[in-house]
């Protein structure tokens, strides 16, 4: 038992009690959310200190503490303290619950650094329901009709895809007779190669683990519950399913699906995850073309981007053996999607935070109410629309070296086809992405009203902007980073 | 070479167009900033167009080449370095970047953030031409589409917004198949340097991917932008929306990037598979030409008219590309450099007459060659260089690309395809006889006589481009013995 290497996750939860606690005798606000930050901070420090020491278990192989896991929990870390500053002024909405807001967020981003971190199905199941609880909380948070009722569809749907997901856990471990992923590794090897064919149930056990995760990303067409829970959750909230929940939902498909079902099994559910990137993309940006209303466009570009990512994971799934190469290209793949989620969790949350700064403002979410922006706030526009430029994938952004890494791996692999209609899909989002820009700058503004907003949300604005940028010019350091991190998982 | 001229070149607009877009109020300084930003770019581009060793020893030999490690997971440098076939070029985007700023003196609304977009757009296609790298090429390729937009979509006119729309997406279309294709380069070579990618080949193309796919995934980003028939479309509309400056540089360097990618990437990496569907782009090339010309005969928007034009005459570009041989491609590369200042200067006289009569519909104009003789005789010489008149650049460019595709052995029925080629010169002389004819002659048009002639600025650009236009013309050598050397070793590949 090796207390010390579970400091992040203890610190958050420990800093979400006390914060609850803080809120019984503290009046001011500021206090609250200062501790918060601070127990973000001590978890980020914890973190770095751990990076490199490649821990691969503790707490009898439950969790793990590699490079992977540490590469999560800064991540994390990072994405919760940059809500919380943008946080700062949408707060406000919150009449009642505001101490609770953070706790719940602290305590969320704790179950996703122990999804990133888990290498077993209990304890994969167990964090996944600890971030789910309180997401269903925090999006009920607004407590008027709209937000009420997408918790309770957040909910509902939420548990479904949990049920699958347990069904599914169930039947692999009836057929294995182990929950340790590396363990279910070593059983379907005992089995021989080709073992699908001869064991049906394991099969539709994968099927239904990676529906149950198709949940937690927001894969076609498992993406039914996000335009209306994108939309009715508070904005905050929103940016942070986008991001964070999406995120953890890809680490612990990494973790399960490359550790426990690689060989034998890589080119089945790779081809499962090819066509789910691909459906992705079409519907996600299809369906975005005609929106209206900023947080279901958004919403259903996630649907998109968690299209292009699982490029990257069929990629590391579908690959050609070619004798040695497969060592490299294992990581390669691995590499990209977290440098694409890195890149994406950027850039969505400079998205989000111009956004809640806009529409605190003017008290809608649609898209034309943004008319003018240019000439009110020229450098909330400009934030804004270098993240928008950043999701379509044009350079000199994050987002186009992300897809320029994915892809190029997903290439390598002989995914040329996958590829071509990956980036045919992000022309198709250009135009909506562009709409956005077009009614911010071209269109006359209604007021000449400013859009006020406190320092919080413009340094975490000028964080996630300045990140874009130097990660679409310079982005080296971050894919080592990312490549070390993809060396400790799987094989 | 010590000195990094070629990251001066690229990165000075640049540097002038944030340094203008922080300028916030005080705009008077934004057009004298704008003017220095480009003009030291120019003397420099033309400084190492001077020093350009032009011996036999050069020929395909990359000069002032600067090369560091960028990101080192990718195997990707920043490898910058001109050759025979990039410099002209370079020295053209200097040349008319310069003029832009010059012909955007009038600009009078935010011209803050017009000359910023305006200087980006500039950086972006030296970039471009300047270039080792596909990863930095691609990126420099795709910049330049937010300038575009902008430009386009604030100070253009008419259906600007739709414009500036379509050619975000159609652009982004065709560099969409051309990521997949760099990508596909880079993981068959595991290079991302172009040099050592022509060096070496595709040969292990066939294992991975055939090497047809490669090719033409390619070459679509590459003939979106050129235009090539059938995906030239956008380009009459960005032109009619877009503002003077902005077609001078679209007519005059950007759509030679795709010719140049074409030759560079296209053909010095595929040599086998260009000659493989050369026939086929040919007849495209000459459909370009006759359709391009035949529509152009029907215009009457006066920067239309000049659009289509420009569809025609990137036909010959293709034609001498795929010509493949060296005398072609020579021909095809001066008729892009021709064709940049030609039109270039089209469009900027086009703008005067738009902005100075306000009118710009051609059968409302007519006699103006009494009321602005200097427009009008700036606008003849270019109308008949564009047409092909001996002794401007647009003939020697011309001669020198029919010459070589007719007597190209790499393709065969090359002299056929070249006299049908040569239908589309009468057509040209047919239009811009008409233009020419429809706004500057007829009978004198009493309301518009107040309208004012050029004054000193415009002149001064005006028979800047025109002493190029006769420069080239009767002495092409100086810039065809330049494109020899880049372009010598690429049609030894070809063997034609």
């Amino acid at each position: 038992m090796n207390l010390s290497l579970f400091i992040p996750e203890i610190a958050l939860a420990a800093t979400a009690v006390l914060v609850i606690l803080l809120d019984l005798f503290v009046k001011q606000r500021i206090v609250i959310k200062t501790v918060s930050l601070i127990g973000l901070l001590i978890a980020g420090v914890f973190s770095v200190m751990m990076w490199g020491d490649n821990n691969p278990s503790l707490f009898n192989n439950m969790l793990a503490a590699d490079d992977f896991a540490v590469f999560f929990q800064l991540f994390f870390a990072d994405v919760a303290f940059l809500l919380i500053l943008a946080s700062t002024d949408y707060i406000k909405k919150l009449e009642r619950f505001q101490a609770e807001y953070y706790a719940l967020i602290l305590f969320s981003t704790a179950g996703m650094m122990l999804m990133a971190a888990a290498t077993d199905l209990i304890t994969v199941f167990v964090s996944l329901e600890l971030v789910n609880i309180s997401l269903y909380s925090l999006v009920g948070l607004l407590k008027n009709k709209a937000s009420t009722e997408s918790a309770l569809k957040y909910l509902l749907l939420s548990a479904i895809a949990s049920a699958v997901l347990l069904y599914g856990m169930a039947l692999v471990f009836g057929t294995t007779g182990q929950t340790n992923l590396l363990l279910i590794f070593r059983a379907t090897v005992d089995f021989g190669y080709g073992t699908l064919v001869s064991q049906p149930a394991l099969l539709i056990g994968i099927v239904f683990m990676a529906a149950g995760f198709g949940f937690k990303i927001a894969a076609v067409p498992f993406q039914l519950w996000v335009p209306d829970v994108y939309e009715g959750a508070p904005t905050t909230i929103t940016a942070f399913l986008s991001v964070g929940s999406k995120a953890a939902g890809f680490a612990v498909i990494m973790r399960v699906f490359l550790e426990a079902f690689y060989r034998g099994f890589s080119n089945e559910w790779g081809m499962i995850f090819a066509v789910l990137s691909v459906i992705s993309m079409i519907i996600g940006n299809v369906a975005a073309i005609p929106q209206t209303n900023i947080k279901r466009l958004l919403g259903y570009s996630s649907i998109a981007q968690a299209g292009y990512i699982m490029v990257g994971l069929a990629a590391a799934g579908l690959f050609t053996l070619t004798g040695s190469t497969v060592y490299t290209i294992g990581i390669q793949a691995k590499s990209g999607i977290l440098f694409f989620l890195a890149s994406y969790a950027l850039t969505n949350l400079g998205a989000f935070i111009a956004i809640i700064a806009i529409t605190n403002k003017t008290g809608t979410d649609f898209i034309e109410d943004f008319a003018g922006m240019g000439k009110r706030s020229p450098l909330l526009a400009l934030a804004l629309t270098l993240c928008l430029v950043s999701l379509i994938g044009i350079p000199p952004a994050a987002g186009f070296m992300a897809k320029f890494f994915i892809f190029s791996q997903a290439i390598q692999n002989g995914l040329l086809w996958l590829v071509i209609i990956a980036v045919i899909n992000s022309v198709i989002s250009a135009y909506y992405y562009l709409r956005v820009v077009k009614v911010m700058w071209f269109s006359e503004p209604c007021t000449a009203e400013k859009i006020p907003s406190s320092l919080a949300p413009k340094i975490a604005l000028l964080i996630c902007c300045a990140g874009v940028l130097l990660l679409g010019i310079i982005p080296g350091l971050l894919m080592k980073l990312a490549e070390t991190a993809g060396i400790t998982l799987g094989f | 070479m010590d000195f990094n001229w070629l990251s001066t070149i690229l990165f000075l607009p640049a540097v002038g167009s944030i340094v203008i877009a922080l300028l916030g109020k005080r705009e008077k300084a934004v057009k004298p900033l704008a003017l220095v930003f480009t003009a030291i770019p120019l003397i420099i581009a033309a400084y190492l167009f001077i020093t350009f060793d032009r011996s036999a020893a050069a020929s395909g030999v990359m000069q002032f080449e600067e090369n560091y490690l960028w990101i080192a997971p990718l195997n990707a440098y920043y490898h910058l370095g001109v050759d025979g076939l990039s410099m002209p070029l370079l020295l053209l985007t200097a040349f008319l970047g310069f003029l832009a700023v010059l012909i955007s003196w009038k600009v009078h609304e935010r011209p803050r953030e017009f000359f910023a977009w305006l200087l980006l757009l500039e950086a972006s296609i030296i970039g471009v031409f300047i270039s080792l790298d596909l990863l930095l090429f691609f990126i420099m390729w795709e910049i330049e589409v937010i300038p575009m937009y902008f430009l386009i979509s604030v100070w253009g006119s008419g259906r600007k917004g739709y414009s500036a729309t379509k050619y975000v997406i159609y652009t982004l279309f065709g560099s969409a198949f051309m990521l997949a294709g760099i990508l596909s380069v880079y993981f068959t070579t595991g290079s991302l340097n172009m040099l050592e990618i022509s060096r070496q080949g595709l040969g292990m193309v066939q294992t991975a991917m055939p090497a047809a796919a490669i090719f033409w995934l390619l070459f679509i980003g590459f003939a979106v932008k050129l235009p090539m028939f059938p995906l030239h479309t956008w380009l009459p509309d960005a032109h009619t929306a877009a503002p003077t400056a902005v077609s001078v540089m679209l007519a005059g360097v950007l759509i030679k990037m795709g010719g140049y990618g074409m030759i560079r990437l296209c053909v010095s990496m595929f040599p086998d598979q260009a000659q493989q569907f050369a026939q086929l782009l040919i007849i495209l090339a000459l459909i370009g030409i006759v359709y391009g010309a035949a529509v152009t005969l029907m215009q009457t928007d006066i920067k239309r008219l000049i659009a289509y034009s420009s569809i025609s005459h990137m036909g010959y570009v293709l034609l001498g590309i795929f010509a493949l041989g060296q005398i072609s491609m020579t021909g095809a590369a001066l008729q892009m450099f021709s064709h940049g200042i030609v039109t270039g200067l089209l469009f900027a006289v086009a703008g005067l007459v738009i902005h100075n009569v306000e009118v710009r519909d051609l059968r409302k104009l007519g006699g103006l060659a009494k009321q602005v003789p200097v427009i009008a005789a700036v606008f003849i010489i270019a109308g008949l260089a564009s047409l092909g008149l001996p002794t401007t650049s647009g003939f020697a460019a011309e001669f020198i690309t029919f010459l070589g595709s007719y007597t190209s052995t790499a393709v065969a029925h090359l002299n056929v395809y070249t006299i049908i080629a040569i239908i589309g010169v009468v057509l040209t002389a047919g239009y811009i006889l008409w233009l020419i004819q429809q706004a500057f002659y007829g009978p004198v048009r009493a309301e518009y006589n107040n309208v004012k002639d050029a004054d000193k600025l415009e002149k001064v650009y005006m028979f800047v481009l025109v002493a190029v236009i006769f420069v080239v013309g009767i002495y092409p050598a100086v810039l065809t013995d330049v494109f020899k050397l880049g372009i010598e070793p690429i049609a030894k590949l070809i063997g034609g």
